[in-house]
C-alpha cells in the first residue's frame, strides 16, 4: 500500500490550502501564494500517481476509505467516503495533473492581478470539490462535490466583479446550473426513497436487483441526466457556458474546459449500470449529445472572439462525450474526455498566452500574423488544433473514431452521420482560428507602447507538456483493428464501465476510420480555402445568405429566446406580485399591525399622567380591591 | 394591662393617617414622611400580635424592617435632596416628566 493507503489526502490536501489562503492570504507574500498553491496540487498528482500504480499492479484492487457517517435520517444514511477505482483514477489524474500545470500557467498569466491570493485560494478550492465530485463513493457526498464546483465556478466568472458583463455571467452560470441541479437533486431523492441507500455502487446495481422497476430507472436516468446537461453545457442548458469566458483564461480552461464541464460525462459513466438499464435514457443521451455536437459547431463557425470559438467547441465536444455515453461505449466517450482534456486546456491556454501577448485582445479580427511573434505558443496551438480536428494519430483522432465507431455499430446511424458533420466543422472552426489569428498580414498592435512578445517559461513550459499529451495520448486507445489487446484504456476501465460491445468487420473499422480522416481534412481544406487562398468567400457567402449568417451570428437567437420565454415573464412577474402583492398585502398587513398598536398605545396613555399621586391613587384601589376580595 | 387589640387598632390608625397624609400633602418630603408613619404603624402591629400569640417571629421582623427602613430613608431623602438642586422644588405637581 504504502502512499496509496493515504490516498483519500487527495481532496484534502487543495482543500487545506484553500482555507489558508482564503484565512491569511492577503497577508502572505505573492511567491509563498503561488507556491503553496501549486505544490498542494502537485503534492495530491504525487499522491494519485501512487494510488494510480498500486491499481494497476498486479492484483490491486480498488481502494476505499470512510471517514465518518454524515447523515442519518430514518433509513437514509449519508457517509463521508472515498474511492479510488479505475475510473476515478483517470479523472483525478486528469484534474490533478492537468489542474497542476494551470496553477502553474496561472502564476504567470495573473502576476499582475489585484487579487492574487484570492485567485489561487478559489482554484485551490475547485480542485478540492472537484475530487471530492470524482472519489465520492456516495451519490449525495458526489452531489457537495458537485454544488462545489458549480460554486467555484461561479466565484472565478465574475473574478473580475467590478467587470458588469462578468458579474452578469457569473449569475447566469449559477442560475442556468441550478435548474439543472433541482431536476437532479429530484432524481438523488426518488433514489434514495426506492433504493434505501446513497452508496453509488447500490445505485449501479439497483435496476438489476428489481429495487427501481424499469419506468423509474427511465425516469430517474433523465432526470440525473438534465443535471449533467447544466453542468456538461449541453442542449438545452448551454447559454452559460460561453458567456463563462468573462472569467480568467486559466480559469477557462481548467474549470470550462477539462474538468467541471466533463462532471456530467463523468457521472454518467460513474452510474452506467444505471443508464445503461434504460434503453430510453441512453437513447435521450445520445440524441442531445448529437445535437449539441452539432448545434454548437454551427455556432462556433462564426464567432469572432478567440474564447468563445473555443467554448462553443468544448459544449460540441462534450457532446460527443455524451454520443458516445449514450451508445453504451462509455469507455470511448472518458476516452474523449481525457484526450479532450489534454487539447482543450492547450488550446485555452495558448489562447490565453495570445490574448497575453496582445494586452487582453481577445476579438480575432484584430490578431493575425502572430505566427513569428510567437515561436511557442504558434506551434503547440497547432497541435491543439490538429489534435482536436482528428487529424491520423493524434490524440483527438482516436477518441473521437472510438465514439463515431460505436455509434456506428450500434445501428444509430444518424447520429453517426451528425457526428461525422460535426467533425467536418470542428476542423473548419479551427483553422479558421488558426489562419484569422497566426496568418495573414500583422495588425498595428492595439495597445500603444505594448510590443507583441512571447509569454514566460511558467506559460510555455505547461503548453509544451500539455502540447506533447495532446499529440501522444491517443496511443492508450488503439482502435480494435490495431489488435485486442490494442486498446489499452479500455481494458483499463473493463471492470467498472464493461467490454466495448461492438464487433465490427475490420474492413467496416478501417472504412470508418478512412469517413472520419477524411472529413477532418475536408474541414481543414475548407478553412484552408476560405481564409487563405481566398480571404473574401467568407464575406461573399455572408452577402449571399444573409439570414443564415445573421442566425448563425446570433447564435440562433437562443438568448433571446430564453429571455422572451423565460426570464422576462419571470421578472415581469416577480413586478407584478412586488407592487400588487409585497406592497398591498404584506406591506399593508404589516403597516396596519403597527398602526393598531398605535393606536392602542395612545389610548392607554390617559393613564400615564406622571404625577405621583394618580399611581398612588390606583394602587390604594387595587390594595383596597385585592383586601375585599380576601374578606368576602 | 393594656389589650392587645388596642395597639393593632393604633396601628390602623396611624396607616390611615398615612395614607390621607400622603394623599393630602403636595411635597416630597411630608409624602416620605406619612409613607415612614404607615411603615411604623406596620412595625407596630407586628409587635402586638407577637405578644398577643406570645412568639418572636413579630419581633425578628420588626429589626429586620428597621434596618431596611434606615437604608431606605437615607436612600430616599438623597433623591429628594438631588432633585431639589436639579430642579428648584420638591412640589409633586411639578414633577410630571415621566408622563406619557
Amino acid at each position: 500500500m504504502g502512499m496509496a493507503g493515504l490516498f483519500w489526502l487527495v481532496p484534502l490536501v487543495p482543500g487545506a490550502s484553500a482555507f489558508v489562503l482564503l484565512l491569511f492570504g492577503r497577508r502572505l507574500s505573492r511567491r509563498w501564494v503561488a507556491w503553496q498553491a501549486s505544490a498542494a496540487v502537485f503534492f495530491s498528482f504525487v499522491l494519485t500517481t501512487a494510488a494510480f500504480a498500486h491499481l494497476g499492479a498486479a492484483g490491486g484492487a480498488g481502494l476505499s476509505k470512510t471517514l465518518l457517517k454524515w447523515i442519518v435520517s430514518g433509513s437514509v444514511e449519508a457517509w463521508i467516503s472515498f474511492t479510488f477505482d479505475e475510473l476515478t483514477a483517470v479523472m483525478a489524474l486528469v484534474v490533478t495533473g492537468v489542474g497542476f500545470l494551470i496553477h502553474v500557467y496561472s502564476t504567470a498569466y495573473m502576476a499582475e492581478d489585484r487579487a492574487y491570493s484570492r485567485y489561487f485560494a478559489f482554484l485551490n478550492l475547485f480542485t478540492f470539490f472537484m475530487l471530492v465530485l470524482v472519489m465520492a463513493s456516495d451519490i449525495v457526498l458526489m452531489f457537495v462535490g458537485w454544488e462545489g464546483v458549480g460554486l467555484c465556478s461561479y466565484l472565478l466568472i465574475g473574478f473580475w466583479f467590478d467587470r458588469p458583463a462578468a458579474a452578469k455571467a457569473g449569475m447566469k452560470a449559477f442560475i442556468v446550473n441550478r435548474i439543472g441541479d433541482a431536476a437532479f437533486i429530484i432524481g438523488i431523492l426518488f433514489l434514495l426513497a426506492n433504493v434505501g441507500s446513497s452508496s453509488l455502487a447500490a445505485i449501479n446495481a439497483a435496476p438489476a436487483s428489481g429495487l427501481l422497476g424499469p419506468g423509474l430507472v427511465t425516469l430517474v436516468a433523465i432526470l440525473l441526466f438534465v443535471g449533467a446537461t447544466g453542468k456538461s453545457a449541453q442542449v438545452p442548458l448551454y447559454v452559460w457556458l460561453p458567456d463563462a469566458m468573462e472569467g480568467p483564461t486559466p480559469v477557462s480552461a481548467l474549470i470550462h474546459a477539462a474538468t467541471m464541464v466533463t462532471a456530467g460525462v463523468y457521472m454518467v459513466c460513474r452510474l452506467n449500470g444505471l443508464f445503461a438499464a434504460s434503453v430510453t435514457a441512453s437513447t435521450v443521451v445520445a440524441w442531445v449529445g448529437a445535437i449539441t455536437a452539432v448545434f454548437a459547431a454551427t455556432m462556433a463557425l462564426v464567432q469572432n472572439d478567440i474564447k468563445r470559438v473555443l467554448a462553443y467547441s468544448t459544449i460540441s465536444q462534450i457532446g460527443y462525450m455524451f454520443i458516445g455515453c449514450g451508445v453504451g461505449a462509455y469507455a470511448a466517450g472518458m476516452f474523449h474526455l481525457v484526450t479532450h482534456a489534454f487539447f482543450k486546456s492547450l488550446l485555452f491556454l495558448a489562447a490565453g498566452s495570445v490574448i497575453h501577448a496582445l494586452g487582453g485582445i481577445q476579438d480575432m479580427r484584430q490578431m493575425g500574423g502572430l505566427r513569428k511573434r510567437l515561436p511557442v505558443t504558434f506551434p503547440v496551438f497547432l497541435v491543439g488544433a490538429l489534435a482536436i480536428s482528428g487529424i491520423p494519430f493524434l490524440s483527438g483522432f482516436f477518441s473521437k473514431d472510438a465514439i463515431l465507431t460505436s455509434a456506428f455499430a450500434g445501428g444509430h446511424y444518424v447520429i453517426y452521420g451528425l457526428g461525422l458533420a460535426g467533425a467536418v466543422m470542428t476542423a473548419f472552426y479551427m483553422f479558421r482560428l488558426i489562419y484569422l489569428t497566426f496568418y495573414g498580414e500583422e495588425k498595428a498592435p492595439l495597445t500603444p507602447g505594448y510590443p507583441v512578445h512571447e509569454s514566460p517559461w511558467a506559460m510555455t513550459v505547461p503548453l509544451v507538456i500539455l502540447a506533447v499529451f495532446s499529440a501522444l495520448a491517443g496511443f492508450i486507445g488503439l482502435p480494435v483493428l490495431f489488435g485486442r489487446r490494442a486498446d489499452v484504456f479500455g481494458r483499463f476501465l473493463e471492470g467498472i464501465l464493461g467490454p466495448a460491445a461492438h464487433h465490427l468487420a475490420h474492413s467496416t473499422e478501417a472504412a470508418l476510420i478512412l469517413a472520419a480522416t477524411i472529413s477532418a481534412l475536408a474541414g481543414l481544406g475548407l478553412a484552408f480555402l476560405f481564409y487563405r487562398r481566398s480571404p473574401d468567400t467568407p464575406a461573399r457567402l455572408a452577402h449571399r445568405f444573409p439570414g443564415a449568417y445573421r442566425l448563425l451570428l446570433g447564435k440562433y437567437y437562443i438568448d433571446e429566446a430564453y429571455d422572451a420565454a423565460v426570464v422576462r415573464p419571470l421578472v415581469g412577474g416577480a413586478g407584478w406580485v412586488y407592487e400588487h402583492f409585497d406592497l398591498k398585502v404584506i406591506d399593508g398587513t404589516l403597516n396596519g399591525a403597527a398602526a393598531a398598536a398605535g393606536l392602542a398605545g395612545k389610548g392607554l396613555n390617559i393613564l400615564q399622567s406622571g404625577l405621583v399621586r394618580d399611581y398612588a391613587l390606583a394602587f390604594l384601589m387595587g390594595a383596597i380591591l385585592f383586601l375585599g376580595f380576601l374578606l368576602l | 394591662m393594656i389589650p392587645p387589640a388596642a395597639f393593632v387598632i393604633l396601628a390602623a390608625l396611624l396607616f390611615i393617617l398615612g395614607i390621607i397624609a400622603f394623599f393630602v400633602k403636595k411635597d416630597l418630603l411630608t409624602q416620605f414622611m406619612a409613607v415612614e408613619v404607615m411603615l411604623n404603624a406596620g412595625n407596630l402591629a407586628f409587635l402586638a400580635l407577637a405578644k398577643a400569640l406570645g412568639k418572636a417571629d413579630g419581633q425578628m421582623v420588626v429589626l429586620f424592617v428597621i434596618t431596611v427602613a434606615a437604608a431606605e430613608a437615607v436612600i430616599g431623602l438623597a433623591i429628594i435632596v438631588l432633585v431639589f438642586r436639579q430642579r428648584r422644588s420638591i412640589r409633586t405637581d411639578d414633577l410630571k416628566d415621566l408622563r406619557g
